[in-house]
């Protein structure tokens, strides 16, 4: 126990706190454990920066709505008459009740069960009984609450509790790019997230999943048994001679760059794990689509990158880390389905139901790490995470990223550098 | 996304005609065979518990109530014969963590019903029998109480009773649940 005086936890004069919890090759356990901490992140990320709720293809129709969580917060995504898209808080401006209780559906108003008010989809206040009590209709300046603000980048819809801060473009940054290659392997270049959300409660603080979503050093042995049986390729592509790379894209992004491999191999569609024979119909739409591109774009695949602080796009996969508490979070996850994909996106929804949620052959295994992981570090010591691997080889890329082998944590540097920057903010 | 799908086929759950409840089949015989087969689960006879499968094995886990098409929306398991075998070698290897070690586990049946028998699409008969089930788990997280209604679909392939089709409504599917490695 060498390290426990001073605490790393205590502020110590010219330091933020998380100068000491931060550091550049460790990062101290509090950090997963310290319901303070997390509390300091609802008001710091969760409440502050842009938040992925979900896609405009849930919610396709005019009224159509679906309930959303942005971390501790039940919001309704309605798209209006208009076509608008809207992220409304789940709470009546009379009495603070839960106004939505549906899932989901098409209506162009909610009425709050307890004294009937009555909010249009946009969040504006349409009526409540017994008028005169209020000297009349239309005489409260009332609504529901609104995500401040909403926008949306290839349908992946954002909110941001903040009314000011940087644009969700800025925010995005170089991971635009990566949404723009996943999009590009739809013959019509759409993507739409309607295949349903696998819901995965986990016992763990989320930045171990926000962490390991590109650590590129665990799936040999986190994922040796699937690996192993299915006779999966995927293994070799996070080993120690591989050619990809791990790359901080700034402002927390972060991706595995499975490229290099998938360009010595030269081969369409070896990134889906499977030939060209088996989905013709999609080849032969990209092919229409994209000419001569379409070759490449089908080589490389989708992207593996970690969108700050909770989107995860696993190629065919689409993950929303939220919150629960300093200690447990949920994972959602679904299948990407591409516009015009044909054969390929029913295949997609069955490899991600072999993968993902609860009982995935994949994700099952990862989550049972993020719980071990949390009881561990409720343990005193060593008090640190050691972030150092790959320091010794890092370098910098021929547009200004810093790049990492296959199995280094760039990534997780990259992510606490921008964590740290958002919780010395001022609130 | 129902574009490009023309060669989807029906829904599991209600693919092949309702009929009566075949001839020859006792109720405990029935009862025996579903106790069974969840104490296999329960157990971790991994290989005692596949072999109950039929080639044509469907077992399905969905979300959100009865689910939806699981051919084009996501399920926690929707699993054929293949599929099976490839979760039974996976968990074999000891090194499927989020059953290594496995879950101290126990199922307990009630409610057996006898739905009917279902034509299945080679032509024959299956009996559709439906149970409510309660399934105690205790690993490192903690317990967990799983609880929901299962539909059986069961056959005698030279004299064996065999599983034909397995699914598992959990009560709360409709919630985010815990990692579920176990044979539920």
């Amino acid at each position: 126990m060498t390290a426990l005086v001073p605490s790393p936890a205590e502020v110590v004069e010219g330091e933020s706190r998380y100068d000491r919890l931060i550091q550049p090759a460790r990062v101290h356990g509090t950090l997963y454990t310290d319901p303070s901490i997390f509390a300091e992140e609802l008001r710091k990320i969760w409440h502050k920066t842009w938040v992925f709720v979900g896609h405009e293809s849930e919610v396709p129709e005019p009224n159509d709505y679906v309930r959303k969580q942005l971390a501790d917060q039940d919001v309704v995504m309605t798209r209006d008459k208009d076509g608008e898209v809207h992220l409304l808080i789940n709470r009546c401006a009379h009495r603070g009740l839960q106004v939505c209780d549906d899932k989901a559906g098409n209506s162009s108003s909610f009425r709050c069960p307890y004294h009937g008010w009555t909010y249009r989809n946009t969040g504006e206040l349409l009526g409540y009984p017994y008028n005169k009590g209020y000297g009349g209709k239309n005489k409260l300046e009332l609504g529901m609450g609104k995500v401040a603000r909403v926008a949306s980048y290839q349908g992946f819809v954002f909110g941001s509790l903040a009314q000011e801060g940087p644009s969700l473009e800025e925010h995005l940054g170089a991971a635009k790019g990566e949404i723009d290659r996943l999009v590009g392997l739809s013959p019509e270049g759409k993507v739409s997230l309607d295949a349903g959300w696998l819901r995965h409660q986990t016992k763990a603080n989320w930045k171990f999943l926000a962490e390991n979503e590109t650590d590129g050093y665990h799936p040999q042995f986190v994922h040796g048994s699937i690996f192993g049986v299915a006779g999966s390729p995927i293994g070799a592509l996070y080993s120690d001679n591989s050619t990809a790379v791990t790359r901080a894209l700034g402002d927390g992004h972060s991706e595995n760059d499975l490229r290099p491999e998938f360009r010595t191999f030269d081969e369409p569609m070896r990134w889906f794990g499977t030939t060209p024979d088996k989905v013709p119909g999609y080849l032969a739409s990209m092919a229409e689509s994209y000419g001569e591109d379409a070759h490449r774009r089908t080589v490389e695949g989708a992207p593996h990158v970690m969108i700050f602080p909770n989107l995860f796009i696993a190629e065919i996969q689409v993950f929303n880390i939220q919150p629960v508490g300093v200690g447990e979070c949920v994972q959602y996850s679904t299948a990407v389905q591409f516009a015009g994909g044909h054969e390929l996106n029913m295949r997609m929804v069955s490899q991600s139901i072999g993968s993902v949620g609860p009982a995935g052959m994949l994700l099952a295994d990862d989550t049972e790490m993020y719980e071990r992981n949390q009881r561990g570090v409720e343990m005193a010591d060593p008090e640190w995470l050691d972030v150092r691997r790959g320091l010794v080889r890092e370098t910098v890329d021929e547009d200004g990223f810093t790049i990492g082998a296959a199995t280094d944590e760039t990534a997780m540097r990259g992510f606490w550098s921008h964590y740290k920057s958002l919780m010395e903010a001022d609130a | 996304m129902s574009a490009h799908l023309t060669d989807l086929p029906p829904r599991p759950d209600t693919a092949g005609e309702l009929v009566d409840v075949p001839d020859g089949w006792e109720v405990r015989d029935v009862e025996q065979f579903l106790f069974r087969e969840a104490r296999l689960a329960d157990e971790n006879d991994y290989d005692g518990w596949e072999a109950l499968w039929t080639d044509d094995a469907i077992y399905w886990v969905p979300v959100d109530g009865e689910g939806d098409h699981p051919r084009t929306t996501v399920s926690i398991i929707f699993d054929n014969r293949s599929r099976i075998s490839t979760r039974m070698k996976q968990v074999k290897t000891g090194k499927r963590y989020a059953q290594a070690p496995p879950s101290n586990l126990r199922h307990i049946l009630g409610n057996i019903e006898l739905i009917g028998g279902r034509i299945n699409a080679a032509g024959g008969t299956d009996l559709e029998v439906s149970a409510n089930f309660l399934a105690l788990e205790s690993r490192a997280r903690g317990n967990q109480l799983w609880g929901g209604r299962t539909t059986y679909r069961i056959r005698r392939i030279d004299g064996e009773i065999r599983l034909a089709y397995k699914k598992v409504v959990l009560v709360d599917n409709d919630k985010a649940v815990p990692t579920l490695g176990f044979l539920v």
